[in-house]
């Protein structure tokens, strides 16, 4: 008789398609990955609100404002998603809002690129969204039950939020030569951080085999890449704009573009917490953490409150 | 800091029109009965995703141990007299 509680066992299920919910038997090292990997994308969406905020009082029309303010409140909200599904294998939020204040726990690096004009919120939309897009449509399909069900419904928010930018940086591309310009700018600064975004190549990974192999990741970071150049290199030629790489050329053959190589250094600067931003973020979500404890402590005395009374009237 | 808390953890369903089950949406964090329903609907209803909600706390939520599957969801293939294809029916017999 097969052991339930084997790795070998595990294995078979996800081999078999499984997937595999917060009390079924897991390996260690699948859980660690996978706390580190959903909280990560959890602390991305929470931070991800900062650059975009920063924006709020500023747009440029009450439409706009009221789409950014919906955008945002998203973002909030597919934060809190994946908290929960994180929660499911066994670690607190006070833990994992401890991880991410201390730096011990990373975000994507991509949010640590200020938004410098309103073009910035466009190319934010189209590219940084579109990127995560494509990365969370393959996670629909991971192997951990909580994290999958949170990427469908994350999914199905997530394309308003690309097809606004793309609407911002269309516009600003039939709009004044200075708005093309600036739109132009906001291409040629968010391009490579975007192509970033997926991590480093498969050869240079430190996760991925395991990964795959336990199904976490259904595709590799070179392949979902791929993807997202082949949709988005077509989508900028369409309304005017220009990919800052003068190396870009379409195989015909396969129906993919190749680009010239990614400056690493530069991600592994910025991951290192020497981006433009990486002090600011951080500071920022302390700042507002400890400013909110004293809703937190009423909330909590109000509940105790609460119980008394019920207690005596029982 | 002096107790600083999280909030407890309660478990989010939301039937979607009447007439059809309440499912399992995910979960949200809350003090109190009041601010759990707001959370809930804030957080997992800003696109008509539902017409009702329970929201429970996740720590009344008992849940069936994976190892016991076996004996609890045994499918009684022996049960054969389970299935309507156990039985005869008569020649000629409509729509039974």
């Amino acid at each position: 008789m097969h052991n339930e509680h084997s790795d070998a066992h595990f294995q078979l299920r996800i081999d078999n398609g499984e997937h595999i919910e917060p009390k079924d038997y897991m390996p260690e090292g699948y859980r660690k990955h996978l706390i580190r990997q959903i909280s990560q994308h959890a602390h991305s969406e929470v931070i991800g609100m900062q650059p975009e905020g920063n924006w709020i009082t500023r747009a440029p029309s009450l439409r706009s404002k009221q789409i950014l303010l919906a955008k945002i409140q998203d973002e909030g909200g597919h934060g809190l998603y994946l908290y929960s599904a994180a929660e499911t294998l066994g670690v607190s939020r006070s833990e994992l809002i401890e991880q991410l204040q201390s730096g011990k726990a990373k975000y994507s690096s991509i949010f640590n690129y200020p938004a410098l004009n309103w073009a910035d919120i466009g190319a934010i939309g189209w590219l940084v969204d579109g990127a995560a897009i494509v990365n969370q449509v393959s996670l629909q399909r991971t192997s951990y039950g909580p994290y999958s069900r949170g990427m469908v419904r994350i999914c199905k928010e997530e394309s308003f939020h690309q097809r606004q930018g793309y609407e911002i940086m269309a516009k600003m591309m039939k709009g004044t030569k200075e708005q093309q310009d600036m739109a132009q700018d906001a291409m040629n600064r968010w391009w490579w951080p975007a192509l970033m975004m997926f991590g480093p190549h498969d050869t240079d990974s430190p996760h991925s085999s395991d990964a795959v192999k336990w199904k976490i990741k259904r595709e590799t970071n070179d392949e979902l890449r791929q993807k997202f150049i082949d949709k988005t290199i077509p989508q900028a030629e369409l309304i005017g704009l220009k990919v800052p790489d003068n190396n870009i050329q379409l195989d015909e053959k396969t129906g993919h573009y190749t680009i010239s190589e990614i400056n690493w250094d530069e991600f592994y600067r910025v991951i290192s917490g020497h981006g433009p931003c990486n002090k600011q973020r951080l500071d920022h979500h302390i700042k507002y953490h400890e400013e909110g404890a004293w809703v937190r402590e009423a909330a909590e005395a109000y509940k105790q409150k609460h119980l008394k009374k019920e207690l005596e009237t029982a | 800091m002096a107790t600083d808390t999280q909030l407890d953890l309660w478990e989010v369903f939301i039937q979607s029109k009447s007439g059809l089950p309440y499912i399992h949406a995910g979960s949200i964090h809350a003090s109190d009965v009041k601010m759990a329903m707001q959370n809930a609907r804030d957080i997992y209803t800003r696109r008509g995703e539902g017409t009702s909600i329970w929201v429970v706390p996740s720590k009344h939520i008992s849940a069936s141990n994976p190892d016991d599957n076996d004996m609890l969801f045994d499918p009684s293939n022996d049960k054969v007299y389970r299935h309507p294809t156990f039985y005869v029916m008569p020649e000629g017999a409509k729509n039974i």
